[in-house]
């Protein structure tokens, strides 16, 4: 529900489409290339920078050596994937695509629409899961994986650890303290512009919280929204609370939170709810009956100034206004919490489903997943994350991705998203997406009361 | 579910056909009748009323979906104790009751108003009637989204008649929680006044017209003789309807689904239980206690309803 | 009704009498105000699937500069053509033929029984079918995990996300209403027609097949027409219990669309107006089989 395009549609992939008879001869010719070399791709040695994928299906992978897992691969795999939007769909195919031409492995991509996926994810795991599905790290990884859903991909991770910081790591261990997730990207949740309104009005970047309230009532005389905003899918408001609760409490109070350790009711929470009165008068009206798409519509149409969200509101942006696009990170709140830079930045990434049919594949297809070279063809056609991994070509990245990976590498404390840091059914839409919108509807509310109602619902669940 | 089926019972004055016992059958013939019988009944007993006694057990459970059922936890009446509390129970119940209300006092007399109107002998009347019962043929989900275009903040049709698209005086329709119940409301209604009417003009027809010719003759206004004379008599199928509009209340779903997946002040008791059960965490016993809830409340017009149909069954 | 209908073709003279010119003109004022009032949504609705989203953008409400069907080759084309309809007729049509097989054994097989019985069988299928969906979707959504199927019907092995479970709960649903209706017109069927039969020695099969199911015909299109309405426009069980979107029908596919449609409502027109448009074609083709199934339970005897 953090995620990305929630509201969006179901594109399936026709399964036969990615094994078209180009691809299955490309795919052949591939296997035979790789016999011939006898290298596979496994994961990359550290930071060795492989060529940008050119393209070709006989290239040969950078091998971490050793034995060659994919000669016995071969066959078919499936994989589920929320990766239903236009943009991140063709990316997310050119991916598997790579990964076929290379392997010969045919990926038979299940493409379900971003929410359902989510909504469907216990049922879906439970009953025929597709090999391999595309899913998120933090609490939801760890629950499901606690639940013996997901295959131990431990192996995997002790070829390709050396391609991923240890934060990475941390983010892929289940609650066993083995493996269950492979990094792919991550993005970072921050105030999102266009250049032209700032150089038009001569605006300046606000660093702290009075330089920002001072811009927005500049904005207002000027006609603008300040700040756009839309909550109708219920999680959005998540982003907010997150960065005024680490900036005013800081992360291991969030994190506490967010695992039931600290209370609700304590006068710390009241205090973000205070702070978020304060952001009221610069907030786009209407908040609630509008999605996420139509506020970044009015912040890309120049309606609005300003608009904090994850870096994927850029794929709302046509072709010629994204290099028009930039951010900066939410302002300081004038805290002892101020130099930790917390920050929400929730990686997306992929999982082997407990029992997968071809679990070879599966692997194999993993260990691909985990190259900066995945990634990079991913990122190309979706230039609105960073790669996770260390070999990652960072060269190409466009300005917009380079500030990303920097705010993302300067933040001493990364938060995944609320509904990636807690219960899933206390952040549903009965559960955290109600309450937020709730205050929303009415932020004069009395504070005590309501604080009580979000920790009696936690109390019914625990 | 689109509409409610309606079989209307029989029509006053219907007669009926004493009936006869065959002892005609051979072995084999009762063998096929068991078999026509049978696997109707196995089918309808196996896949709804089955699964509508598994509700009231699970309602006594808690099982967040995983494994098998020996993960299953029994806790009694836990789940129903916590229903008060649950934040969204008490909205959604005020929400089906208001929207009870709205159908029971505005939308169903409307639809019975306009299929009296309606039965008079008018030019036209095909084309009136075509254009109130278009709605009805439209899926709720349709429904949902053709309003849609109705209440959108800027690009909407009223806000843009009523100037109310800018900053500062923008109407929010469907996203503040104090009018947008009211606007699902106008599209609910929309599709249910059209399905009354047609319900009713049809009971009118089958009023005796002797009984509205005497009555017109010995000086009964309209309205006299309507509500004197005709509503009297339509009485089984009045019960009908009211059945008809309570039974549809209690399931509506589809458009505040698709509106935002029932959330926001849109609450209702049919999106809670979905929402217990698709999603990530599924809580099937707290999910089943509040379908029990919705059973407890259907139970009643059902028994009315059986009790109206059956009784015009012939012996 | 059909007869009723024709005995009150002739008005009586003191009707005509009682009304004078103005209060019938005020009549079609009011029902002509309210018949444009009720087309309204769905007009506007068309209005905007053929206007492009720019000319939309900049003057949500005004006169058209240009009409265009890019809305409809675009919306086609992001609903992947004619899939989502074809998983509706594959979970459509089949649960239709079923289903009003089914009802008609029932009807026909209790007018062989006990009153009492046949009474009971009624009331169950009866209640059974005003039940809100909701208060069954839990068990069965448990049910249809545990339930296999051959690999044919569904490469899964479940009922869940198969076209077959679809079908099948919406003929658990539907028998109820389907049978009450056929069951109360076979009562108006001379019985001499089935005693015949069976007196020149045909079997119960036979007599059901080539005497009753033909006489059935004018409520069984009715029912028809009727089921073809409800299961296409049928939005929840596939929401739930069909979690492959490339497998739903058309309705619950569209929920999914809707996040691609939200910011273009132009889209947004077209995609529904085009996934509404076989229920329109039916009920105007079939307006009067449309109205008799609703009100058939009336038309007896």
């Amino acid at each position: 529900m953090t995620d990305r395009e929630r509201p969006e549609p179901t594109t399936i992939q026709p399964v036969g489409r990615s094994v078209s008879r180009r691809t299955v001869i490309k795919g052949l010719a591939a296997t035979g290339g790789l016999a011939a070399t006898g290298g596979i791709l496994a994961a990359c040695s550290s930071g060795a920078t492989p060529a940008p994928s050119t393209g070709g299906g006989e290239t040969a992978a950078p091998s971490a050596g050793g034995e060659s897992p994919a000669a016995s691969a071969g066959g078919s795999i499936t994989f589920g994937s929320n990766y239903s939007d236009d943009v991140p769909k063709n990316a997310m195919q050119a991916v598997v695509d790579a990964f076929t031409a290379k392997t010969g492995i045919e990926v038979a991509v299940n493409t379900v629409d971003h929410g359902s996926f989510q909504d469907q994810i216990s049922s879906y795991l439970q009953g025929t899961p597709d090999d391999t599905f595309t899913w998120f790290a933090g609490y939801r990884m760890r629950f499901f994986a606690g639940q013996g859903l997901a295959t131990d991909i431990s192996d995997v991770w002790s070829e390709i650890g050396s391609n991923y910081s240890d934060a990475f790591k941390a983010a892929s261990t289940g609650d066993d303290g083995k493996q269950y997730f492979i990094p792919f990207y991550n993005y970072p949740w921050v105030v999102i512009y266009r250049k032209s309104l700032f150089e038009e009005k001569g605006y300046s970047i606000p660093a702290t919280w009075d330089d920002f309230k001072a811009l927005g009532d500049r904005m207002k005389a000027d006609g603008l929204v300040p700040l756009a905003f839309g909550d109708s899918d219920g999680w959005p408001a998540m982003g907010t609370f997150d960065i005024l609760n680490m900036r005013l409490n800081g992360y291991d109070f969030h994190i506490g939170l967010m695992a039931g350790n600290e209370k609700w009711t304590d006068p710390k929470v009241a205090s973000v709810f205070e702070k978020w009165r304060e952001l009221l008068p610069y907030l786009q009206e209407g908040a609630l009956g509008r999605t996420w798409q139509d506020a970044a519509q009015a912040m890309i149409g120049k309606q609005a100034g300003m608009y904090f969200l994850g870096t994927f509101a850029g794929e709302q942006a046509s072709e010629a206004d994204r290099p028009d696009l930039d951010f900066f990170p939410f302002p300081t709140l004038g805290t002892e919490f101020d130099s930790e830079l917390g920050i929400d930045a929730p990686i997306d990434g992929f999982m082997v489903s407990k029992a997968p049919k071809n679990l070879e594949g599966a692997k194999e297809f993993m260990r691909f997943l985990a190259t900066g070279e995945a990634q990079n063809i991913f990122l190309e056609s979706s230039p609105n994350n960073v790669a996770a991994a260390n070999d990652a070509d960072t060269s190409a990245y466009t300005p917009f991705q380079q500030k990303m990976a920097e705010i993302i590498g300067g933040s001493g404390a990364i938060a995944q998203f609320l509904d990636r840091d807690t219960r899933p059914d206390f952040a549903g839409p009965n559960g955290m997406q109600g309450f937020l919108q709730n205050f929303i509807n009415d932020p004069e509310q009395d504070l005590t009361a309501y604080l009580q109602t979000i920790q009696d619902f936690w109390d019914s669940l625990v | 579910m689109s509409s409610t089926p309606a079989p209307l019972p029989a029509a006053p004055g219907s007669t009926t056909r004493p009936r006869q016992r065959y002892s005609l059958l051979t072995r084999q013939d009762k063998l096929v009748l068991a078999v026509l019988v049978g696997i109707p009944t196995l089918i309808h007993v196996g896949l709804v009323w089955i699964p509508t006694i598994a509700s009231v057990i699970l309602s006594f459970s808690s099982w967040n979906g995983i494994g098998g059922l020996e993960n299953i936890e029994w806790v009694g009446l836990e789940n129903y104790q916590r229903l008060p509390s649950y934040p969204p129970f008490i909205p959604a119940v005020t929400h089906n009751l208001m929207w009870l209300g709205v159908f029971l006092l505005i939308a169903t007399p409307l639809g019975i108003f306009l299929a009296v109107l309606l039965d008079k002998e008018i030019r036209g009347t095909r084309f009136y009637q075509s254009a109130l019962y278009l709605p009805v043929v439209l899926s709720l989900a349709i429904v949902g989204f053709i309003w849609e275009l109705q209440y959108a903040p800027e690009k909407g049709f009223i806000n843009n008649v009523l100037g109310t698209t800018e900053q500062g005086n923008l109407i929010d329709w469907l996203g503040n929680r104090d009018l947008n119940m009211w606007a699902v409301l106008v599209a609910a209604s929309w599709r249910h006044v059209g399905y009354i009417m047609l319900l009713y003009l049809a009971g009118l027809k089958s009023v005796d017209h002797t009984l509205r010719e005497a009555a017109s003759i010995d000086g009964a206004s309209e309205r006299q003789t309507f509500f004197r004379v005709v509503f009297p008599v339509l009485r089984p199928i009045n019960i009908v309807i009211l059945v008809i509009t309570i039974i549809e209340s209690l399931r509506a779903f589809d458009i505040v689904y698709v509106i935002n997946r029932g959330l926001n002040g849109l609450e209702l008791l049919s999106v809670l239980v979905t929402n217990n059960i698709i999603g990530e965490a599924q809580r099937i016993g707290f999910g089943s206690s509040i379908a029990v809830v919705l059973l407890l409340i259907s139970v009643g017009p059902i028994l009315v309803y059986l009790n109206r149909a059956m009784r015009d069954q012939p012996g | 009704m059909t007869a009723i209908a024709r005995q009150r073709a002739v008005p009586t003279a003191v009707t005509r009498e009682r009304r004078s010119r103005l209060p019938r003109a005020l009549l079609h004022a009011f029902l002509i105000s309210v018949s444009i009032l009720w087309l309204f949504p769905l007009l506007w609705a068309i209005y905007q699937s053929f206007r492009p989203f720019t000319e939309t953008a900049a003057a949500p409400v005004a006169l058209p500069q240009t009409l265009t069907l890019d809305n409809y080759t675009n919306a086609f084309e992001r609903m992947e053509g004619f899939k989502y309809f074809f998983n509706t007729i594959v979970i459509v049509v089949p649960a239709m033929a079923v289903v009003l097989l089914l009802a008609c054994g029932i009807a026909f097989a209790v007018s062989r029984f006990s009153w009492r019985f046949n009474l009971a069988l009624l009331m169950l299928f009866t209640a059974g079918n005003l039940l809100p969906p909701q208060v069954i979707i839990t068990p069965l959504f448990r049910i249809y995990l545990a339930l296999p199927l051959p690999e044919v019907l569904n490469d899964k092995g479940l009922w869940y996300d198969s076209y077959f479970g679809i079908a099948m709960i919406h003929i658990a649903f539907q028998l109820g209403f389907c049978t009450f209706v056929l069951s109360n017109y076979m009562k108006t069927l001379p019985k001499e027609l089935v005693e015949a039969a069976l007196v020149d020695g045909a079997s119960v099969l036979r007599t059901f097949w080539q005497v009753i199911l033909p006489l059935c015909r004018p409520p069984l299109a009715a029912l028809a027409t009727l089921q073809f309405t409800w299961m296409y426009n049928d939005f929840f069980w596939a929401l739930v219990l069909m979690p492959t979107g490339a497998k739903r029908p058309v309705t619950s596919a569209l929920n999914n669309l809707q996040g691609q449609f939200f910011s273009d409502t132009n889209l947004l027109a077209a995609g529904s107006v085009l996934i509404a448009l076989p229920t329109l074609i039916v009920y105007f083709a079939l307006q009067k089989q449309f109205v008799r199934g609703l009100t058939l339970g009336s038309t007896k005897g």
